[in-house]
């Protein structure tokens, strides 16, 4: 399988992914840097700095930051749960976070509402308990549930893979050497789930910074998320310009993200796979 | 007391994620026309479904999308794997590179630059620009599943083949390709759930006119999602969800092989 001759074969993929995914990308910036005449201009990346776009961008990272965490606050326990439940299918534990993925993503966001509202079923329960109502439906509390709901499977899912890889022997060493559980999970398992932990935190992160459908979904239109502003920019304004530079301020972070995955998991061992 | 409370945390997590989709489903028995309050049981939904030919035809689309998509790069993708393994480290690394950038780029970005290639190439919008995007977006997680596989081969028995008189072409499908399915079903598996749960990269790569369920659900937001979509999307939940369950009970536990873990 070694051969050269084999060398042909990579020509279907080379070819697709440099028309459908390099040269896209590089339209992005083409646009993002001229104006609609054509001509080069920084103006559509400084736009970031308006009063209105930096409020959205900083609400962005605000939003996907406390989500990442609690995504990762939720299911590393979670992963450590399944992986010494020591289900002999692995395919089972994907299988369940994989599911729900076969129901619309917009209606079981959707169905947030549902459960929210007023007068939803989360509040009938609450009356019905006599414990205090939760009203956040259309406030950015609801736009953070949302992500954490949408986002936590891809956050288990490569911790799940990254712990359940650890060898049981390692672990038992570091016990017969006298550690406790709690120097074990520091100075065992954490370090050796690192690509795992990585991978979770690009995998939420990138995708909550740049919703814009959660946020029109569950904030009630009225709050913008930079993906808001993006999204207007091209379906409703029609300046491919400016959303193509917004979107140039996006990657960096974006591209931030890569580097960090790059480094800390250079074998793809934290994958989602 | 620990296990107690780890089982706790187990359900709680899980009614968290599983609480949207139980809630729709009992939207579709609700008679009232409004989400908001329930007006009593009924299956009438599911009747009128069958009648609302936007909804079939979306769905019709979606489905079409989804498996013409998922085939396609699962093709592309098991070409290109076996091609990388033949490949220099220095050329495999960045290949893999490439393969991970919609994986890890946002959907918004994915979708805009797609849209902005289309508008500038003359493509005309339509079906066709939704299923390029898709096959786009699929290709990494076939790689992703195929290439674990690829690396466990043992290049001898390849070898073997062609010592004892097979030709390449006949080794590869004898002793190669059944290794590497399992990796090549998850992949197809993975690309068409992601591909049917696709909302971002349709919305910004489709034309006037053509829908698929999730572009048809968003534009539906604003008055009021029609009570026949809780119904489909019931339908195909639970139609997935008794395929997996008899397949998981069959005695040879073929999931195992299907999502089988890299």
């Amino acid at each position: 399988m070694t051969s050269n001759k084999n060398n042909w074969l990579s020509a279907p993929y080379t070819l697709w992914s440099a028309v459908f995914i390099i040269i896209p990308l590089c339209m992005i910036f083409y646009y993002g840097l001229t104006d609609k005449t054509g001509a080069f201009t920084l103006e559509n990346i400084t736009a970031i700095a308006t009063a209105e776009h930096a409020k959205a961008l900083r609400l962005s990272i605000l939003l996907s930051l406390i989500s990442t965490l609690l995504c990762f606050l939720l299911a590393y326990p979670l992963a450590m749960i399944l992986t010494n439940m020591k289900i002999s299918q692995h395919s089972f534990i994907i299988l369940i976070f994989i599911l729900p993925m076969w129901m619309n993503f917009l209606l079981r966001t959707l169905a947030w509402q549902t459960l929210l509202e007023k007068s939803g079923v989360i509040n009938s329960i609450l009356t019905f308990l006599h414990l205090p109502n939760i009203n956040i439906i259309n406030t950015p509390y609801a736009i953070i549930l949302g992500m954490v709901y949408n986002f936590l499977p891809f956050m288990v899912l490569p911790l799940y893979n990254a712990l359940s890889k650890i060898d049981e022997n390692v672990i038992n060493a570091a016990r017969d050497l006298g550690a406790d559980n709690i120097h074990t999970f520091f100075r065992i398992i954490l370090p050796l789930s690192v690509p795992g932990i990585i991978s979770g935190l690009s995998m939420v992160f990138v995708p909550a910074l740049t919703t814009f459908v959660i946020s029109s979904l569950l904030g009630g239109s009225k709050i913008l998320l930079i993906g808001n502003v993006i999204d207007q920019e091209f379906t409703q304004a029609s300046n491919w310009n400016l959303g193509s530079g917004l979107s140039i301020v996006l990657m960096i972070f974006i591209i931030l993200n890569m580097i960090a995955s790059a480094v800390f998991d250079k074998d793809g061992e934290g994958s989602m796979l | 007391m620990r296990n107690a409370a780890k089982k706790i945390y187990i359900t709680l997590i899980f009614l968290f994620l599983y609480a949207p989709i139980g809630t729709l489903m009992v939207l579709s028995f609700n008679a009232s026309r409004t989400r908001a309050k329930w007006g009593g049981f009924t299956f009438k939904w599911y009747v009128e479904l069958f009648q609302n030919d936007d909804i079939l035809r979306a769905l019709g689309n979606t489905l079409l999308i989804a498996l013409v998509s998922s085939i396609t790069a699962a093709f592309i993708g098991t070409i290109a794997c076996i091609a990388m393994n033949g490949m220099k480290k220095r050329t495999r690394t960045i290949m893999m590179g490439v393969t991970n950038i919609p994986m890890l780029n946002a959907d918004i970005v994915t979708g805009i630059s797609l849209m902005l290639l289309f508008i500038s190439f003359g493509f005309r919008f339509g079906l066709g620009t939704i299923l390029l995007s898709h096959i786009t977006f699929n290709i990494p997680y076939v790689i992703l599943s195929v290439m674990p596989r690829m690396k466990q081969l043992n290049p001898s028995t390849y070898e073997a083949a062609l010592d004892l008189g097979a030709s390449p072409v006949t080794a590869f499908f004898k002793v190669v390709f059944p290794d590497l399915l399992p990796g090549i079903l998850s992949g197809f598996l993975m690309a068409f759930t992601m591909s049917l749960d696709d909302f971002i990269i349709t919305h910004f790569t489709k034309g006037a006119g053509v829908d698929t369920l999730s572009t048809k659900i968003y534009t539906e937001v604003r008055k009021g999602i029609k009570p026949e979509m809780y119904a489909l999307s019931t339908i195909i939940f639970a139609t997935v969800l008794v395929l997996l369950i008899l397949v998981n009970l069959s005695p040879e536990n073929r999931s195992e092989k299907i999502f089988k873990e890299n």
